[in-house]
């Protein structure tokens, strides 16, 4: 059977631009939440959202400020006019990975090219591309609506567009399954490598929902938090009786995936190994999770069990943990039922509470910070967690970082539609 | 009228991301300033806004270069 390797990683997220400074604010408990100031939101009931911080001060970012983003870093401002942010985004966290993992075929190697495809998944897609086609059609009329709309909204265009970009040839799709989309694209990538469709895969997750749009329809299905606009960085807290909802974040997270003797040959840096991935669909309601967690218990024992660990191996749970008043019990019950006698100090977190919810790259960031934890063998905390509403025998990590010793981790990501994909991750072979 | 030349010439280095000096009458949209065939749909549409006027289709597809574009505008301004 052909084994998965992780051999780059590359995000930008509310927590910083770049794997390493956004560890280590994660480990730090450092929010990324702020008042969303770039667009009007006057009128809205949420006015808080965990940004991508910028150069220019937008999402709390600043020229000395580490992990701050320069949109003319990567894109030309031409480029940048033709995609829609989750593309930027997508393509920002893609060029670190690949740049990390060292694998650049160049041009004459062809079949190389053929070899590695790219997968990545969103929530929604050009979110703020569609709200203003929508405005000019409506507003100005179907002439001189910009050409680029189509290949801006796309879904699978963040996929095409690093295609594009690196000359990947390989496989080239995404995957739209919600707030689950960033997970099961890794998920769905190692099973191409697996299945020998592909030997490198350049996955994960990218979404820029941040517009009017975007906060009216998710406050409008009672899913965002609207409690903390004048305490922002309070308003992310999973788990705490004082919970309300999601806190809207944007970025994207990106993982280089490759057949283990094909990175092996090469000498790359092996960061992790892909060893379980798991799926399920609730049936149960659009956007509420079943009050007994059967959906994301079926996904992650059927992730743990594709792994070959036992539940007692795995000693790190990055949380599906939105902040949400059902979704958050629920998961932790159905980790409870799963992990029987194991549960108890089994070391889950949702980091949700630091980076705000992704939604489509919400399981390609979390992949990361898990592939981090084992890495560097310590768990993120769950900030802002000062009085949980239930009683349980995990360990949330409250407000700070903890060592674990652990050989496998797992990652939860659940999304509306009752889709549910869990990965379970261990320490590289050569560790 | 080298008015109309100069604006021109400025958006075709703000929105294809050409240099100033490469933008000569006799460039080529697409073989000499890297533009696509969507680049110049969008052009023909920033070159109607920007001079108020309308290029139907027939006409836009015969601008080639920096130089078709300008005449055009001559003419019909």
């Amino acid at each position: 059977m052909r084994r998965v390797v992780v051999t780059g990683l590359g995000l930008i997220s509310p927590v910083g631009c770049g794997v390493d400074t956004a560890w280590k604010n994660i480990l730090a408990g450092t929010s990324g939440a702020g008042r969303i100031e770039h667009i009007d939101v006057g009128d809205m009931a949420c006015r808080v959202a965990a940004m991508v911080p910028r150069v220019d001060g937008r999402g709390g970012g600043g020229v000395d400020i580490a992990g701050s983003y320069d949109p003319d870093a990567l894109l030309s401002k031409r480029e940048r006019k033709r995609v829609d942010e989750f593309i930027e985004y997508s393509a920002v966290a893609a060029n670190e990975a690949i740049a990390d993992s060292g694998w650049a075929p160049s041009g004459d190697e062809i079949e190389a090219r053929e070899r590695t495809g790219v997968l990545f998944g969103s929530g929604i897609g050009g979110f703020q591309t569609i709200h203003e086609a929508i405005l000019h059609v409506e507003q100005k009329g179907p002439r001189r609506l910009s050409p680029f709309t189509v290949p801006s909204m796309l879904l699978n265009m963040a996929s095409g567009y690093i295609s594009l970009r690196y000359g990947f040839k390989g496989p080239n799709y995404s995957v739209a399954s919600a707030c689950a989309a960033g997970a099961h694209a890794i998920g769905d990538a190692a099973r191409l490598i697996r299945h020998g469709d592909a030997d490198v895969m350049v996955a994960g997750g990218g979404e820029a929902p941040i517009c009017r749009m975007g906060i009216a329809s998710f406050v409008a299905c009672r899913a965002m938090t609207t409690a903390y606009n004048d305490m922002p960085e309070k308003a992310s807290r999973p788990y705490d009786s004082g919970r309300d909802g999601f806190l809207m974040g944007e970025g994207a997270g990106a993982v280089v995936l490759e057949e283990y003797e094909h990175a092996r040959a090469r000498g790359a840096k092996l960061y992790a190994e892909v060893m379980g991935y798991g799926l399920s669909g609730d049936a149960h309601h659009i956007t509420r999770p079943c009050p007994d967690g059967d959906g994301g218990y079926r996904a992650m024992r059927s992730a743990i069990d594709n792994s070959g660990f036992h539940p007692s191996d795995i000693g790190y749970i990055n949380a599906h943990g939105t902040s949400t008043q059902v979704g958050d019990e629920v998961e932790v019950r159905a980790i409870e039922r799963l992990f029987g006698e194991a549960a108890s100090g089994l070391c889950v977190s949702s980091t949700k509470s630091m980076t705000g919810h992704l939604m489509g790259a919400a399981g390609a960031l979390e992949a990361i910070l898990t592939i981090k934890t084992l890495q560097d063998q310590v768990a993120p905390p769950t900030i802002n967690l000062d009085s949980p509403s239930f009683d349980t025998l995990v360990d949330l990590a409250p407000h700070t970082a903890r060592p674990v010793s652990t050989r496998a981790a797992m990652s939860n990501s659940f999304g509306f539609g009752g889709t549910n994909a869990a990965l379970v991750f261990a320490t590289a072979p050569d560790a | 009228m080298s008015d109309i030349s100069e604006r021109v010439k400025k958006m075709v280095v703000e929105h294809l991301g050409a240099n100033e000096d490469e933008v000569t009458e006799k460039a080529h949209l697409i073989d000499d300033l890297g533009a696509d065939s969507l680049d110049t749909v969008e052009l023909v549409m920033k070159i109607e806004e920007e001079f108020d006027m309308e290029i139907p289709e027939d006409a836009a597809e015969q601008i080639r270069t920096v130089g078709d574009a300008i005449n055009y505008i001559k003419e019909k301004s």
